[in-house]
């Protein structure tokens, strides 16, 4: 069956041509040998009739059009798993770097996955606590969510998924198994090791697997990271019913790697020179987020990407926001006042907030109080915009009142320390302690039986 | 019937090659290699035959089989359809999910609808009857709220043969036939067959003449949309499209609603069945999924079957309007529906226009746009199919070439705005980019069955909303003190109309849908508030004044203390604006 070709007959950059093959399938991986040693793997991404032209996963360095033999291997791309993954390191194609042999596959899955059938989900409603006030009380994580973080180059968004990983817990029935996937594409060193440490030194890492494709490792091998990664989570997840989360980043090195493969293919570009498919290859990714009926564990995301020139609209995190449900943004001017998390609120949004709080799972004003801080915060931007016109002296009671909430806000509400672990009611109450510095008229989103109950009496003569 | 067949040539994602005349027609659906995976032929030249696939193409090698079947891609048209969820290209969800699992797997071979339910189904037709396509011959109870009518085939035309008996039937079983002139039996069944792509067919078009109800103030009293008519739901992410669409999905006055998740979430499509399947329609006091279909082909499944599934669903929503019942398709989003004709296009290598789009992408949104429409079907019976598609501008930026082409083909523009979203002011349709052109058509029904004044009152509100915004560029440079104080009262109400009127919760009980009657009242009391806090000031009041009296804010909040079916409240409203206006007159007497 696996017949070896000798030669090629082009390289492009990754992409290598070969001539004369029979049976060649779409989407098959391929075992490469250069000079009789190096091993490399690459995919099948085009056929034509005898003619395959395969993608290099570790780069054509030292390939010549003669020195490489190709076997096809007959199947999709795969890898082994079994519960030992554990606690274990592997690159970014899913093999083990960490000296401690090869992984006992107890089956092997096809790392493309399929699409979850609507009909077979369970529309996620558990919250997941996170102690951080910016996202437990205004931007929720929801078991089973996929909510990004829209970050810029030099903002803490690494120290904010190690502060997630710490404290996410599910509250009283936590005894239900937890573990983290953790995929790095294109990342730094640093940033791995920053992980790596924080993972040991809090004691999960034995409840980790990490899938490392560093800054310096093949950008090709980039593609398939996140999906080797997602593989390994929904093997955990819905074969052994553990409680997943993962965290991809950076994002933005996936999608660059994907244009450079897709322009050294010469395909047709569409925005800044990303391939028109950008938004499906990022679909099958984030959309391996979720709960099935029936099945007691979950994949929930976090992937981080850097938005190039905090650009919002840049067509990474724009095609990103269209799919996942949700997005918490960092903030540069945050960050520069000293704030930690630097969360812009505004733009920032959980979609499963909304059926995830309230009576029975945080508590009945969370809602309203939600919708109020958001509102209330929006009219402080316009105060400050309107400020930095006239002067603060001329602004109108009120408005000023609106300039000292978001002073309060900033520094009580969103800034926290790196371990600071805050439980929700402590969070929910120091909204209601912020709302108080405001006169109750002012507050319109909130359910007026809510407002008499929660509404801090002490300070409405203000 | 000889079945013509050919081998894979090339493979290129979802697109796949064939060498030479291989005599398969254009648009005609094939099945491709072992799993037979379904596709459709979309070029055709001597050395090459072109097609794309609907599921995943990964294992297919040169010289699989590819045969052809004859026949355009089609849906299947007959009792089942409501009540259900189907992929992209009508394979029923729930059938794959028994057969294949929670993934869905490709090659899965099933029937768009159950061909073993037998339905209790009432001949309308008799022996010697003159048929012709449209009509009627049968009538099925399909789900608690809606009554399907089988009809025959357009084109079939002929006198009844034979008729069955009133019994329980398949939608296989033939249950009549007709001669045809020439000659020719036809047997007729509860169930057809329709290309997607082609329009079905219809006596006379009529123009818009009553309007679609949402139960959501800005649309139906600001921007009402036409039953048969076209909307546009464009905004960036964030800024609540799904939402609305949910809303109008869930309140519009349609008989039959078609929902189509067209590259989406996942969790939205499992929300919309949990919730629709608990929520009782308020006019049958049906479940809604009773006279719902869903089409839900996700983000993450293949981007063939997500170009077809728009089609899919605008046929599902004609046959249904052939039987008589308006009908009205939410479409979410028609974007990534654009987005996948550009990937294909890119893959076929095709010159690209605007932003990597083809240049046929405005010919291809005005074909689906104007299957929308009030229709006289070929039966006698009248019907609509009204469309309302979201649009998911790159950037939320509506300059972007989907959203502009879309504006050309759609009389109804929904603009979300970034900045109410973030205020969390929901629905975030902003008045001042929005606008309907049904307006002029729909005033008649608005004078005759809501109120003569309607459409004036109507008026009154979008100039306050204006003034308002032409005064917040004075406000944003200098502060608000510095303006007169009838200045001061436009932005007093506008706040009023923006809080009180145009903001709707929708997860109020009372608010999530308002009726018609209780718009207009609302309008009518804060207008009336207007024109009487105008009075004062005209002699002199001062603005802040009337603001200490807490009448603004009672009014803004009577959206929730006014329940729906009771709204003889209103009259305390208007009661307390008298007095208050009397009682400022009296003291400054």
């Amino acid at each position: 069956m696996s017949i070896e070709y000798l030669g090629l007959s082009e390289i492009n950059g990754p992409l290598i041509v070969l001539e004369g093959v029979q049976d060649a399938a779409f989407d098959e991986i391929v075992e490469l040998t250069v000079d009789g040693k190096e091993k490399k793997l690459g995919r099948v991404i085009e056929v034509y009739e005898d003619k395959a032209v395969i993608q290099v996963f570790e780069g054509s360095d030292n390939m010549s059009l003669k020195n490489t033999h190709t076997r096809f291997t007959g199947h999709p791309m795969e890898i082994g798993l079994s519960p030992d993954i554990l606690g274990r390191i592997f690159d970014g194609a899913g093999r083990p770097i960490d000296d401690l042999g090869p992984v006992n596959a107890e089956e092997k899955r096809n790392i493309n996955g399929q699409p979850l059938n609507p009909v077979a989900r369970e529309y996620p409603r558990n919250y997941i606590h996170t102690g951080i006030s910016a996202i437990d009380g205004l931007t929720t994580l929801i078991r089973g969510q996929k909510l990004p973080i829209f970050s810029g180059n030099g903002l803490p968004h690494d120290q904010l998924a190690a502060q997630l990983v710490r404290q996410a817990s599910l509250g009283a029935d936590s005894n239900e198994q937890f573990a983290v996937v953790f995929a790095a594409m294109g990342a730094k060193h640093d940033v791995a090791d920053y992980f790596k440490r924080t993972f040991e030194e809090s004691g999960v890492s034995d409840h980790v697997v990490m899938f490392l494709n560093l800054a310096n490792d093949p950008v090709v091998e980039r593609l398939i990271t996140p999906k080797v990664a997602l593989t390994a989570a929904e093997y955990l997840a819905f074969e052994k019913n553990m409680h997943i989360l993962v965290i991809l980043t950076d994002m933005t090195s996936f999608a660059e790697a994907l244009r450079e493969v897709s322009s050294s293919k010469g395909e047709i570009p569409s925005r800044k020179g990303f391939p028109g498919y950008l938004y499906s290859e990022f679909a099958t990714i984030y959309e391996r987020a979720g709960i099935i009926h029936g099945s007691e564990g979950s994949v929930t995301q976090i992937p981080i990407l850097t938005m190039p020139n905090d650009d919002i609209t840049h067509p990474i995190p724009d095609l990103t926001g269209y799919i996942t449900e949700g997005q918490i943004v960092l903030d540069r001017s945050l960050h520069g006042q000293s704030i930690y998390p630097p969360i812009s609120i505004l733009p920032s949004l959980s979609r499963l907030m909304k059926d995830g709080i309230g009576e029975g799972f945080t508590r009945k004003d969370h809602q309203d109080l939600a919708n109020q801080l958001f509102s209330c915060y929006a009219k402080v931007g316009e105060a400050r915009a309107l400020a930095s016109v006239i002067g603060e002296d001329e602004l109108s009671d009120i408005d000023k009142k609106y300039l000292e909430f978001g002073k309060a806000f900033e520094q009580q509400y969103l800034k926290q320390t790196e371990t600071e672990n805050r439980s929700i009611e402590t969070t929910l109450d120091i909204g209601w302690q912020l709302l108080s510095m405001l006169p109750k008229a002012e507050l319109d989103r909130v359910d007026t039986k809510i407002l008499d109950e929660y509404y801090p009496d002490d300070s409405s003569q203000k | 019937m000889e079945t013509k067949t050919g081998n894979i040539f090339g493979i290129n994602g979802p697109i796949v090659y064939l060498k030479g005349n291989t005599g398969f027609k254009i648009s005609e659906m094939v099945y491709v290699g072992e799993n037979r995976l379904v596709g459709e032929v979309i070029h055709l030249t001597t050395e090459q035959t072109t097609i794309q696939v609907y599921e995943e193409t990964t294992g297919l090698k040169p010289g699989d089989v590819v045969t052809a079947t004859g026949n355009a891609i089609s849906v299947t048209l007959g009792p089942g359809i409501l009540n259900n969820i189907f992929d992209g290209i009508q394979r029923p969800l729930q059938g794959i999910a028994e057969k294949s699992g929670a993934f869905i797997s490709s090659g899965v071979q099933l029937d768009a609808l159950d061909a073993e339910k037998k339905w209790k189904t009432h001949l309308t037709i008799k022996e010697k009857d003159y048929v012709s396509g449209g009509s009627i011959i049968a009538e099925v109870q399909e789900t608690s709220s809606i009554v399907h009518k089988a009809m025959v085939p357009p084109g079939v035309e002929g006198q009844i043969l034979s008729v069955q008996p009133d019994g329980d039937y398949t939608i296989e079983d033939v249950i009549a036939t007709v001669l045809l002139s020439d000659g020719t039996e036809y047997p007729l069944r509860l169930a057809q067959k329709w290309p997607i792509r082609v329009p079905r067919p219809v006596a006379n078009r009529y123009p818009a003449s009553k309007p679609l109800i949402t139960g959501q103030r800005i649309l139906d009293t600001l921007f009402p949309i036409a039953k048969g008519g076209t909307a546009a739901v464009p905004g960036g992410f964030g800024t609540g499209k799904t939402m609305t669409q949910h809303q109008i999905a869930k309140w519009a006055d349609a008989d039959i609603i078609i929902y189509i998740g067209c590259g989406e979430r996942g969790n939205e499509m499992t929300q919309v069945l949990e919730d629709f399947s608990k929520l009782i329609d308020p006019r049958t006091k049906k479940p809604l999924m009773d006279r719902t279909a869903l089409i839900a082909n996700t983000s993450n499944m293949p981007v063939a079957a997500r170009e077809a599934s728009i089609y899919t669903g605008v046929t599902l929503a004609e046959y249904y309007r052939d039987m008589g019942y308006d009908v009205a398709i939410m479409a979410d989003s028609t974007s990534r529906w654009a987005e996948a004709l550009r990937e294909l296009s890119g893959r076929l290598e095709e010159m690209p226009a605007e932003e990597g789009f083809p240049a046929y992408l405005a010919s291809r949104l005005s074909q689906f746009y104007e299957r929308a429409g009030l229709m006289q079907n070929l039966n006698g019976t009248e019907g609509s199919v009204s469309i309302i598609g979201a649009v998911s501008p790159q950037g939320g930026d509506f300059s972007e070439p989907v959203t502009q082409n879309t504006k050309r083909f759609v009389r109804c523009f929904w603009g979300l705005d970034k900045s109410l979203a973030y205020a969390r002011h929901f629905p975030a349709i902003h008045w001042l980019t929005s606008y309907s052109e049904y307006l002029s058509d729909l005033s008649p029904w608005y004078a005759n069955n809501v109120a003569h004044n309607f459409v004036d009152y109507r008026n009154q509100i979008m100039t306050l909303l204006n003034q308002e915004s032409s005064l917040m560029e004075i406000v944003k440079l200098i502060g608000s003190d510095v303006l007169p104080d009838d200045q001061k009262l436009v932005l007093e109400i506008a706040r009023v109309i923006r809080i009180g009127f145009l903001q709707q919760n929708a997860f109020h009980p009372e608010d999530t849908c308002v009726p018609m009657e209780k718009q207009y009242r609302m309008m009518e009391t804060i207008l009336h508030l207007y024109n009487r806090s105008k009075a004062l000031i005209s002699l002199g009041m001062p603005v802040r004044i009337l603001k200490e009296s807490g009448i603004f804010d009672r009014i803004t909040s009577m959206k929730y203390e006014v329940p729906n079916d009771n709204l003889s409240l209103f009259e305390n409203y208007h009661k307390e604006i008298d007095d208050f206006y009397e009682e400022i007159m009296k003291q400054n007497a």
